[in-house]
């Protein structure tokens, strides 16, 4: 399930910008063409696309910086969620 | 003496356009427009009338009613009275952070009076040397001794800031820009009434300075440093209220001039015989229509949750500012001298719409913005980043 949520992520990413080498551990805030407008799109991107809503405590700049952590931040909401923990 | 509400709160999706426009736009003809030039003269909106947008439900319409209907709203209310629109915007944004952001403490002390309009907010982020580059803010806060926040800076141009009771405000901390809710009346916060604008004179901008301001931890909204993407968010919710709101402006010029036109004669014709007036009206009547469909496909794409929304704001809010501003030159070319002069609102319109090309990031960052994400839709993100060629200004967005 993570490797899907993995590659949605990283399609999202690659349609916004196409032709960038993408590694799932790359800091994508190092690339040098990611301002805070697409930090919004992402984050709107991934309430819609996995149906959730982020927390405030898990709204760290530190949680969007890689498809990796994106991926590891669905699990980690969804996994809230579901023990009743729901997201603020 | 005011009637009923006329702001729904069923959301738009599920409604005709008409049928949202209808209640907004009879208030705005009946008690807003009217008063408009007043309000603009004395450089006030009056609590009394703060007070009947309350009743109308207007100031909670960000939470309530869905996103085409707050378009449409502040459509009308632009159409009736800039400054109005203007302080209707900053509290939105302001309700809308708290909302999306808030502590629960937050929340619990300030959603309610925000959404029924008894607490007014503000949005505090440019300063003496930070307008469109967000990145220099230079107001800081930092941990206090025994916990919270201890606040300094000076914001300038703070629009509905004389009267604020809650304050969305951006400051540096350790771990970047990070954005904090602070009331009013926090010992050490002075505000300083700003006259004299070109436009939007009734909408009580103030200068804000925070002098040593504790805060309490829960002040912070999100998380530390993410101040940058929070402005980004609450700028697109900006950017939508201020498109909406030019293309009210662009309707009251259209509807002005067409009225003059019809009624004005000049060598025993009337002045709409002419085709160089026709031309002007022209440009108007299709700005309008364009304008005003870039402002509905955004609304629907912030219904439907779509990333896609905030390109197509940044789209709504620079083709409406720049029609406002050419449809009131041209309303008032065609006003002639009365339309230079406080007979008529188009000179308030002219005034107010150059403000419209400035606030919320201005044309040329909307330009920016605009032309990197059809750059990089296009493959042309990669090569940039190689050649080591500035992004999109980060931030810049106020
Ligand atoms: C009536 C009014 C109400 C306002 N209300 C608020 C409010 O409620 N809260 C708030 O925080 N602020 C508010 N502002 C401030 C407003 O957001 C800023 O004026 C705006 O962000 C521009 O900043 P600046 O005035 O410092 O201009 P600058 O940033 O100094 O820009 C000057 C000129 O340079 C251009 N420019 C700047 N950077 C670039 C670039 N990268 N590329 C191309 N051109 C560029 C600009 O487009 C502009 O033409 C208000 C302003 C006005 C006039």
């Amino acid at each position: 399930m993570s490797e899907q949520t993995g590659t949605r992520i990283r399609d999202f990413i690659l349609t916004r910008f196409p032709g960038v080498e993408l590694d799932d551990r790359v800091d994508i805030f190092t690339l040098g063409f990611v301002n805070s407008l697409f930090a919004m799109e992402l984050v709107m991107f991934l309430e819609k696309e996995f149906d959730l809503r982020i927390p405030n405590e898990e709204m760290s700049l530190d949680n969007f910086r890689t498809v990796e952590g994106m991926s590891a931040l669905v699990a980690r909401v969804r996994a809230g969620a579901s023990a009743g923990a729901g997201p603020a | 003496m005011t009637p009923a509400a006329t702001f729904s709160a069923t959301p738009s999706s599920d409604v005709d356009e008409a049928a949202l426009r209808a209640g907004p736009r009879a208030f705005v003809d009946a008690e807003l427009a009217p008063r408009a030039d007043a309000f603009d003269e004395a450089a006030e909106i009056p609590e009394w009338f703060l007070t009947s947008l309350a009743e109308q439900g207007m100031w909670g319409a960000v939470r309530t009613g869905g996103m085409v209907a707050f378009g449409v709203l502040h459509e009308e209310v632009g159409r009736g009275c800039s400054s109005a629109r203007s302080l209707l915007t900053v509290h939105s944004m302001a309700l809308y952070a708290l909302d999306r952001w808030g502590s629960a403490a937050m929340r619990e002390r300030w959603l309610d009076p925000m959404t029924e309009g008894g607490r007014l907010g503000a949005f505090c982020l440019t300063e003496p040397g930070a307008g469109s580059d967000i990145t220099a803010v230079a107001a800081t806060a930092r941990p206090a001794p025994g916990g919270g926040w201890l606040l300094d800076g000076h914001k300038k141009w703070v629009t509905g800031g004389e009267r604020a009771d809650l304050l969305l405000v951006f400051a540096r901390t350790e771990r970047g820009v990070s954005a904090f809710l602070v009331p009013a009346d926090t010992p050490g916060l002075t505000r300083t009434p700003v006259r004299g604008l070109l436009g939007t004179r009734a909408a009580l901008t103030a200068e804000i300075r925070f002098d040593g301001c504790r805060l309490p931890a829960e002040a912070l909204l999100g998380a530390e440093g993410m101040g940058t993407a929070i402005a980004a968010g609450v700028l697109d919710i900006g950017r939508y209220s201020v498109a909406s709101g030019s293309v009210g402006i662009v309707q009251a010029c259209l509807d002005a001039s067409v009225h003059h036109a019809t009624t004005r004669r000049q060598g025993g014709v009337l002045i709409g015989r002419h085709q160089l007036i026709q031309k002007m009206i022209t440009e108007m009547a299709v700005n309008l229509r364009a304008a005003r469909a870039l402002c509905l496909r955004a609304g629907r794409l912030k219904e439907a949750g779509d990333p896609a929304t905030i390109v197509e704001t940044c789209a709504a809010k620079y083709l409406a500012s720049v029609s406002a501003m050419r449809a009131a030159t041209d309303a008032v070319q065609i006003h002639g001298a009365s339309g230079c002069s406080a007979e008529r609102s188009v000179a308030r319109y002219f005034r107010d719409a150059k403000i419209m090309e400035i606030i919320e990031g201005s044309s040329q960052i909307q330009e920016v913005l605009i032309a990197q994400h059809a750059l990089t839709a296009a493959g042309g993100a990669r090569p940039a980043a190689r050649a080591g060629a500035p992004a999109a200004p980060e931030g810049s967005t106020a």
